[in-house]
């Protein structure tokens, strides 16, 4: 299925976990330190570098361009260490995260109670996944380097609809379907 | 004594920082390729499919495989006829790892002061070097990038001698499935066994430089690394945890004697871009 960015309701309402979805549009880019940041601010109550209703945040830090290149290798980074940060972010109207690995139950909650989605692209594919991207510029926190906040024009992202608004789990259900108990 | 120059060191870990990124072993690819026929999931098969599209890619444009270029981990086994000229051995390979990966358009992934301000480094030194004095007059240098997302994974267990063998098995299947889809299954884990609670873990990360899948010259590790690989596939995590048989493409394991009080397990789990280049000097 094919989707576009900002995600409305009726998108996000429409995914089911394990569904697989091409994300075209503008889509933001954060990890580690800059979740740290945009939660620091959102403390103090001072503007954010990113509107955050209706989008969707990228959990990765890519390599360096080589000239030419919208972008260097670009594939996600593990979620979990974002889901301090998640819940309030979601709670501001953030409506997607794309990463890799297991969510914690707080995360998943706050995924069902502000209808929003998880998606998880191919871990160790970033030179594949960097096809995707079109444009790319740093818009905030450039010194934090290799984690600075970035935004993306992408095509056709490949992702997999992980956590969705009705409780679904797609590693729960890779895992019920695939185990051999001993 | 045979000379070798600080600059010689320099440039071999300039190259060996870019190659090891750019291009996934051989070893590496058959393993997927030969997972590809084992995995009954077809959203597995598409993953596997991707990594081999994706070792491609990189490849051919010379660019990194992961985004994570990794810590930049060095084995060194110096010949004991060596001598070292022209500079510290340490700063060469500092310097080779800063040129490869700016040169490179590497992802610098090291910050200093971890536990507080957590600033970049920029130039992703400094490296984690393993010395070893060897006879002979040559010097081996293996750059080993590792990324965060599988080294977050590792475990180290100080098991009871009464544990024994099934212990050890059970540690190392439940490290796995607690690591679940985090570290970028399908894994290659890494096991050391004995020692003390350092060396364990140096065992178990160094066991990753075999190619991988090829049996331990031990018969008892040998059959350890199967009876481990059997049941860790049996978890059903699979590819990226979506579901699968091949959550680990291969068990490796290392041993050495310990002490009578003791057992010491450690996991050090490596994802599918498992990297590592080498060259003898």
């Amino acid at each position: 299925m094919k989707i576009h960015t900002p995600l409305t309701d009726d998108v996000v309402a429409s995914l089911r976990a394990g569904q697989k979805v091409l994300i075209s549009g503008t889509i933001y880019v954060a990890r580690d330190a800059a979740h740290k940041r945009i939660v620091e601010a959102m403390d103090a109550g001072a503007p954010l570098p990113l509107e955050l209703q209706g989008q969707i945040i990228y959990y990765m830090g890519p390599a360096p361009a080589k000239p030419g290149q919208p972008i260097g290798s670009a594939g996600p980074t593990t979620s979990y260490r974002m889901d301090p940060y998640t819940p309030r972010l979601l709670a501001a109207g953030l409506k997607g995260m794309i990463g890799k690995g297991n969510r914690s139950q707080a995360v998943k909650d706050a995924i069902r109670q502000y209808r929003a989605v998880y998606f998880a692209s191919t871990g160790g594919a970033g030179a594949l996944i960097a096809k995707s991207v079109k444009k790319a510029e740093v818009i905030a926190y450039e010194d934090l380097g290799a984690e600075a906040l970035w935004k993306l024009e992408v095509e056709d992202f490949p992702a997999t609809v992980i956590n969705d608004i009705y409780g679904g789990d797609a590693y729960e259900d890779g895992v019920r379907q695939y185990a051999i108990p001993d | 004594m045979r000379e070798i120059h600080y600059n010689t060191i320099v440039e071999a870990v300039e190259r060996l920082c870019m190659e090891s990124n750019y291009f996934l072993g051989d070893d590496v690819l058959q393993s997927v390729q030969k997972a590809l026929g084992r995995e009954e999931s077809p959203t597995g098969r598409e993953i596997l499919r991707e990594i081999l599209e994706n070792a491609r890619i990189a490849r051919e444009d010379e660019m990194p495989l992961c985004q994570d270029c990794g810590y930049t981990v060095v084995f060194a086994d110096i010949g004991q006829d060596v001598h070292i000229v022209g500079g510290d051995f340490n700063e060469a390979i500092a310097e080779g790892t800063r040129r490869g990966y700016i040169k490179g358009y590497l992802r610098k992934s090291v910050v200093a002061h971890p536990y507080s301000s957590r600033i970049n480094t920029k130039d992703n030194t400094p490296p984690v070097i393993h010395v070893r004095i060897v006879p002979g007059d040559k010097l081996r240098l293996t750059v080993a990038p590792k990324g965060g997302g599988s080294e977050n994974m590792s475990a180290l267990g100080m098991l009871k001698p009464a544990d024994g063998r099934e212990g050890v098995i059970k540690f190392v299947v439940e490290t796995v499935r607690k690591a679940g889809a985090n570290p970028c299954p399908p894994i290659i884990v890494g096991v050391g066994i004995g020692g003390t609670a350092e060396q364990a873990m140096l065992l178990a990360k160094r066991s990753l430089l075999r190619e991988v899948g090829q049996p331990s010259e031990d018969p008892e590790d040998a059959a350890l690394e199967a009876d481990i690989l059997t049941r860790v596939n049996k978890l059903g995590i699979g590819p990226q945890g979506l579901g699968g048989r091949i959550t680990a493409l291969a068990v490796h394991v290392l041993s050495q004697p310990c002490h009578i009080a003791s057992l010491p397990v450690a996991v050090n789990i490596q994802c599918h871009s498992a990297r590592h280049k080498e060259i003898v000097l």
